[in-house]
């Protein structure tokens, strides 16, 4: 593969989730055009589950079926020896200056941004969200080009607007964060191969022997022992709002969890090709089981904010279910564990 | 999910985008496909919408009849909360919840204020000026 032959245009990528796809179009932009949302997914281990204890978010729990912010972009870039220039700034002059700087070299940037001040979203989806990525690839009539990759296509943000939303304020504020492969040398199919093993081992380790009942396969037992109790414990009214925040959390743009499992196994079955090996493409029809499974329990959910199951047995049924996808996921990465990939 | 059952219902995204979803074709293999919305999605979003709108007219009532200052029905129309506010403020929740109560507002210095107005996009005069 020839570095060199860099391709001087910015190409717009859009995928299921926001960091992936800032990942998948920069690594394309430097010469890696193997790369794909799935690869760059399963690489950086981006499956997770996790209920963060005593910690609420637009008062609701606060669940996320990915893993932490950053670390994709962070882990696939570096399984694939690129070297990664990261900074984040105290004050917002600087942080501009530093932007334009890297516009005016023509280098495509990810910068990590709150939603809530993000005009072109729809006023729906504007809550005090911080993790946010987008990428500014040029400018235009003084206006920052952007591309955000949960959007069919490009669009644009007045300098106000984006200093603005790289400045949010609030949990995970980004302060600027901005982050863009520096150094970027020949990858070789070996290097996708163990960059894929690595991912997936990690994957296995962070989903299955991750300390505290909290996260990892084990979160989902906790949330569905807490679902048991949120009738009781807080009213129907408040139990409802809670669910309907696990459905937003599992299936909105850019958090999306049920949508996470289809992803995590069509990076299987990518995987299954690199490696030559049909076993790993068999599990992928677990995690897409799981997939499946996580959106029946929306749905559930989904009868009980609609105000139509308002029963306690209906809790259960949804925690019962819960439960059940633990199991299945459990036993994917066991599964995904015992091929002793790598070894 | 296969391709066929892949959820079309119009919803907030409608006319902004629509989503990427990897769904299985009829080979079973990953592919990706396009999705308007999801009604199931879209009900989780206005049930959120709708305590939001209840929180705010709580807030409204609660000022007109005088117990909580503009400070708090402006952090509950804006969606923010104690920590939110804090960051884009700079003022520490604890002195906040003190200036949730209109007696200390009412004596708040037009440095304070401003810092606040700048948080909710809203003038000093509007803040100060707030009865529900």
């Amino acid at each position: 593969m020839n570095i060199d032959s860099q391709t001087d245009e910015f190409h717009h990528v859009q995928t299921a989730h926001c960091e992936n796809g800032v990942t998948t179009a920069l690594l394309r932009y430097h010469g890696l055009d193997f790369m794909t949302e799935p690869l760059a997914f399963g690489m950086g281990s981006g499956l997770f589950y996790i209920q963060i204890p005593f910690l609420t978010v637009n008062n609701g729990p606060a669940i996320s079926f990915r893993t932490m912010p950053g670390a994709i972009f962070k882990r696939t870039c570096k399984s694939l020896g690129v070297e990664v220039t990261r900074k984040k700034f105290s004050n917002p002059a600087s942080a501009e200056a530093f932007l334009d700087q890297k516009v005016k070299e023509g280098v495509p940037v990810g910068c990590q941004v709150g939603v809530f001040h993000l005009t072109y979203f729809p006023k729906e989806y504007r809550f005090h969200f911080n993790a946010h990525n987008l990428i500014v690839f040029g400018e235009e009539n003084g206006r920052y080009q952007i591309s955000d990759p949960v959007m069919e296509d490009v669009t644009s943000l007045s300098k106000e607007d984006l200093s603005r939303v790289r400045f949010a304020q609030g949990p995970l504020a980004p302060k600027g964060h901005i982050y863009f492969p520096e150094k970027i040398k020949p990858v070789t199919d070996d290097m996708i191969r163990k960059g894929i093993v690595s991912g997936i081992r990690r994957n296995v380790r962070d989903m299955l022997s991750i300390p505290g009942n909290f996260a990892g396969v084990n979160g989902i037992r906790h949330t569905s022992n807490h679902v048991r109790k949120w009738r009781d414990k807080l009213g129907l009214r408040k139990a409802s709002l809670y669910l309907g925040q696990i459905v937003r959390m599992q299936e909105e743009i850019g958090t999306g969890g049920g949508g996470f499992r289809f992803l995590y196994g069509a990076f299987l079955e990518e995987a299954a090709a690199y490696l030559q090996d049909d076993r790993v493409a068999n599990i992928s029809e677990d995690f897409t089981k799981a997939g499946d499974m996580w959106r029946s329990s929306a749905i559930k959910m989904a009868g009980v904010y609609k105000g139509r199951l308002t029963e306690q047995k209906d809790f259960e049924e949804i925690a019962d279910m819960m439960l059940d996808i633990r199991m299945v996921e459990k036993e994917a990465f066991q599964k995904l564990s015992s091929l002793k990939l790598g070894k | 999910m296969k391709k066929e059952d892949l959820p079309q219902d119009p919803g907030a995204l409608d006319k902004f985008t629509r989503e990427v979803c990897y769904v299985k074709n009829d080979d079973g293999k990953y592919e990706t496909a396009l999705s308007k919305g999801w009604d199931v999605k879209k009900q989780a979003l206005d049930s959120a919408w709708e305590e939001v709108n209840e929180r705010v007219e709580e807030a409204r009532k609660a000022v007109a009849n005088g117990e909580k200052s503009p400070v708090y029905y402006f952090m509950e129309l804006r969606l923010m909360d104690l920590p939110v506010l804090s960051g884009y403020t700079g003022i520490f929740p604890f002195f906040i919840k003190r200036h949730f109560k209109p007696s200390v507002f009412k004596d708040l210095s037009e440095r304070k204020l401003e810092k606040y107005a700048r948080a909710f996009d809203i003038t000093v005069s509007e803040l100060k000026n707030f009865k529900g």
